[in-house]
């Protein structure tokens, strides 16, 4: 393979001069992901307490597009919002793919995981009359995965459900694999949704080189790993003290409105959203939603912190 | 749930390509379904979750409710905010917030019609998640040139619905999940390069509707005639009405209405109410309107089957979405309805013109896809409406106590948001989402939901590949 680990990075973190951050991935890392791929473990994506919200971010990844994605790079056995199939065929695949490949299979979840009452807060699926929540699927599907990738901030902290007075018990799947003593890797991918260059970024890294480094919350740190508030474009505003008033008022730091930049790790102050067209903080505020205080700890999402 | 089954019980759990987790059970009798149960499997508490927040953040929370919707949601949510507030957006506020909304039904109708729907139509590639699929002599009947077409279209359709996401972020921030609604209008003025942007994507998205999607639908129309009589429901339909053409909020691109046992009425909220009998919810909480409803968790309750509440419009159950819509509004439809129907060019088609056939898969596929195309036509025109340099943001405080509601329509149909403020805190918070409506379970009455209904009578040949369940469920996009 032609692109070291190191230049996958640099690409990833938009530091390669002549591509846009948009842009995150050039012809030869799809090229090499193609390759990579001849040999690729099954993907399995199953959805818990969940919006379905970074299922449909993932659908706006622009370089490889989603075409590509879902044809060439990953081998996508198991997702509730695109196969084909439904009921006693869609969860055939799902064991099937799980007991022929123990150990070698990624799993995604995407969505909390309620505990309370057996986790009948959410039921996934039926089988011969058993029915399955989603706390069998992610602790029994999670015991035998390769990894986990947790991917969106229900998945990975919990999310809206957990929120005060979290009336489900719903957790994430590093909390639950605590839990139940599970040693298999979870990889957060945080963000209310994700950010698409982020899942598809992270699941190239583990198709060529393995699992990325991560940050103490076990996020990649290629992708969280700085201060939103250090880097933002609008820093000289909120170190000058010009604050704006209103949200349509863009001449200053929006800290005063309830941009909790300052609190958050994330890269969208390069990425930006949707192709690059725009972004939290230029729009309105930061609301730190890839950060495990996101919702109680962050609120009211329109007062400073 | 135990019942005896009257005929051969199907369990379809998941049903997937839908937003959620649904379970669907139906009984085969003679090859035909003779019952159906629909059940909502997640619950996640929203109601009682918002409840002490600070109103404003109603806003962001309820977005979360669909990762689909998402911007259907917010709208709701800024609208009770501005009825709570007291607070009245600027005509910008009003056309940018129709844009922001606009951009997210057009995109939707075709992620709904491609990427969730046409699978049970369309053979896709033969590999996985394409793969294991239905299998039959009579499921996949389109001509290979048609499938074909059919598949490059999912595949287009995916960059098309792409750009559909851009354009609500133009104006919005990011999408999903957008920044840009608050209570008082919109956090941006859009500048020059944004309306330039948005523009350039809306023709994109004009074209791929009359050049592929319509002409689409009305191809798959041909090969099966059938679905025309399949899936009829309850025949009754509400909107809330959505796009506010003018600043009073008296016209509407698509008004709102009710149409009961084939009557025409005028939209009255307080004939709504939610039935729990069959819902996991306290039984003590039935028949509320949203102004007072309750979110009372009872999960090991005898006889209920669902998490979804029983919305009721005058004590009847009532279909939401572009059918239910277009169906009141009755607009001139596209030309290419004219060449199906064998209607001359030059003639109005209105949708009502669909006369019976509307009322089943197909007329729900063929509703959606028309709405868009109008939606597409009535953005270009607002586009040009904005007024460059006036306010599109009203400042508004948190008042110390107020009620109110805030109703619009998803693309899938009609969301409602009902809320109460005291010590400027939420004290109150009521969602009825559009799939509450039409994947409602039986009421206390034991009337069924509209799905529930419009299962009945669906053909099943193979109990293995029952796929004209699927077709119904999904024709509502649940």
């Amino acid at each position: 393979m032609a692109l070291t680990r190191r230049e996958f990075l640099k690409i990833c973190g938009g530091g390669v001069a002549g591509i846009s951050l948009s842009q995150m991935f050039i012809p030869e890392v799809v090229e090499a992901l193609e390759k990579a791929a001849a040999g690729k473990p099954p993907v399995l994506w199953i959805q818990g307490a969940s919006c379905s919200g970074c299922s449909v971010s993932l659908l706006n990844t622009t370089h490889p597009t989603i075409a590509e994605v879902l044809l060439k790079i990953i081998d996508l056995r198991f997702h509730p919002t695109i196969m084909a199939a439904d009921g006693e065929m869609a969860i055939d695949a799902l064991e099937k793919t799980a007991s022929k490949n123990k150990g070698k299979y990624v799993l995604v979840v995407e969505g909390a995981i309620p505990t309370e009452e057996g986790g009948r807060y959410c039921m996934v699926g039926e089988k011969r009359g058993k029915e399955f929540s989603m706390l069998d699927w992610t602790t029994d599907l999670g015991k035998d995965a390769m990894a986990v990738l947790a991917f969106g901030s229900c998945a990975a902290f919990g999310g809206i459900q957990a929120a005060k007075p979290n009336p489900t018990g719903a957790v994430g799947v590093k909390k639950l694999f605590d839990m139940k003593g599970i040693k298999t890797p979870v990889i957060n991918v945080p963000g209310c949704p994700s950010h698409p260059d982020w899942m598809v970024g992270t699941i190239a890294h583990i198709l060529l080189y393995g699992i990325p480094k991560l940050d103490y919350l076990n996020r990649p740190e290629v992708f969280f790993g700085k201060s939103l508030h250090d880097h933002c474009p609008y820093r000289s505003f909120y170190d000058d003290e010009v604050f704006c008033k209103e949200f349509p008022d863009k001449e200053g730091c929006r800290y005063t409105l309830g941009c909790k930049g300052p609190e958050t790790c994330c890269d969208v102050w390069k990425r930006r959203w949707n192709g690059g067209v725009n972004w939290c903080v230029q729009n309105a505020i930061c609301i730190g939603c890839v950060e495990p205080g996101f919702w109680d700890e962050f609120a009211p999402l329109y007062e400073s912190i | 749930m135990t019942r005896k089954p009257k005929g051969k019980k199907i369990v379809i759990d998941p049903v997937t390509r839908i937003e959620g987790h649904l379970k669907t059970e139906v009984e085969v009798s003679k090859g035909k379904v003779i019952n159906a149960h629909c059940s909502d499997v997640l619950f996640r508490g929203f109601e009682l979750i918002l409840e002490g927040r600070d109103p404003r953040d109603a806003s962001q929370i309820t977005q979360r409710i669909c990762g689909v919707c998402p911007t259907s949601h917010g709208t709701a949510s800024v609208l009770c905010l501005d009825d709570a507030f007291s607070v009245k957006p600027t005509s910008n506020g009003r056309i940018l917030r129709n844009l922001i909304l606009g951009a997210d039904h057009v995109w939707d109708h075709i992620l709904h019609f491609y990427h969730l729907v046409a699978l049970d139509y369309v053979k896709g590639p033969d590999a996985p998640p394409f793969i294991p699929r239905y299998s039959g002599p009579k499921i996949y009947k389109l001509p290979p040139e048609i499938n074909e077409f059919g598949v490059k279209g999912y595949l287009e359709a995916l960059n098309i619905r792409r750009m559909g996401h851009e354009m609500t972020a133009i104006l919005g921030g990011r999408a999903p999940h957008v920044h840009g609604l608050v209570v008082g209008g919109v956090t941006e003025a859009p500048t020059v390069d944004g309306i330039a942007g948005y523009l350039w994507r809306l023709k994109k998205i004009e074209k791929f509707y009359d050049t592929t999607y319509l002409p689409t639908i009305y191809a798959v129309a041909k090969y099966y005639p059938e679905l025309f009589k399949v899936g009829v429901g309850c025949k009754n339909f509400l909107s809330y009405g959505v796009y506010p053409l003018n600043d009073e909020y008296t016209k509407f691109l698509f008004k709102p209405g009710v149409y009961t046992k084939g009557k025409d009425r005028k939209l009255d909220l307080d004939k709504i109410t939610e039935d729990v009998k069959h819902s996991w919810y306290d039984d003590k909480t039935t028949g509320l309107n949203p102004k007072e409803g309750k979110t009372v968790p009872k999960i090991d309750k005898k006889r209920a089957y669902s998490f979804a509440k029983a919305p009721r419009y005058d004590g009847l159950p009532h279909e939401v979405g572009p059918l239910a819509r277009m169906w009141i509004e009755n607009p001139v439809i596209s030309k290419h309805a004219n060449k199906f129907l064998g209607v001359p060019p030059d003639k109005d088609v209105r949708f009502r013109d669909l006369g019976e056939k509307a009322f089943s898969v197909l007329g729900r596929i063929v509703a959606r896809a028309e709405e868009g195309w109008i939606e597409v036509q009535a953005m270009k025109d607002w586009i040009m409406e904005i007024k460059p340099g006036q306010p599109v943001y009203v400042k508004a405080s948190v008042p110390e106590e107020a009620i109110g509601c805030g109703i619009t329509e998803a693309p899938r149909g009609s969301v409602g948001h009902w809320m109460k403020v005291k010590g400027k805190k939420i004290s109150h918070y009521q969602v009825i989402a559009p799939t509450s409506w039409n994947v409602s379970p039986r009421d206390d009455a034991g009337t069924p939901g509209p799905i529930e209904q419009a299962l009945i009578g669906t053909p099943v040949e193979d109990v293995k590949n029952p796929v004209n369940v699927l077709r119904v469920i999904r024709s509502f996009d649940p």
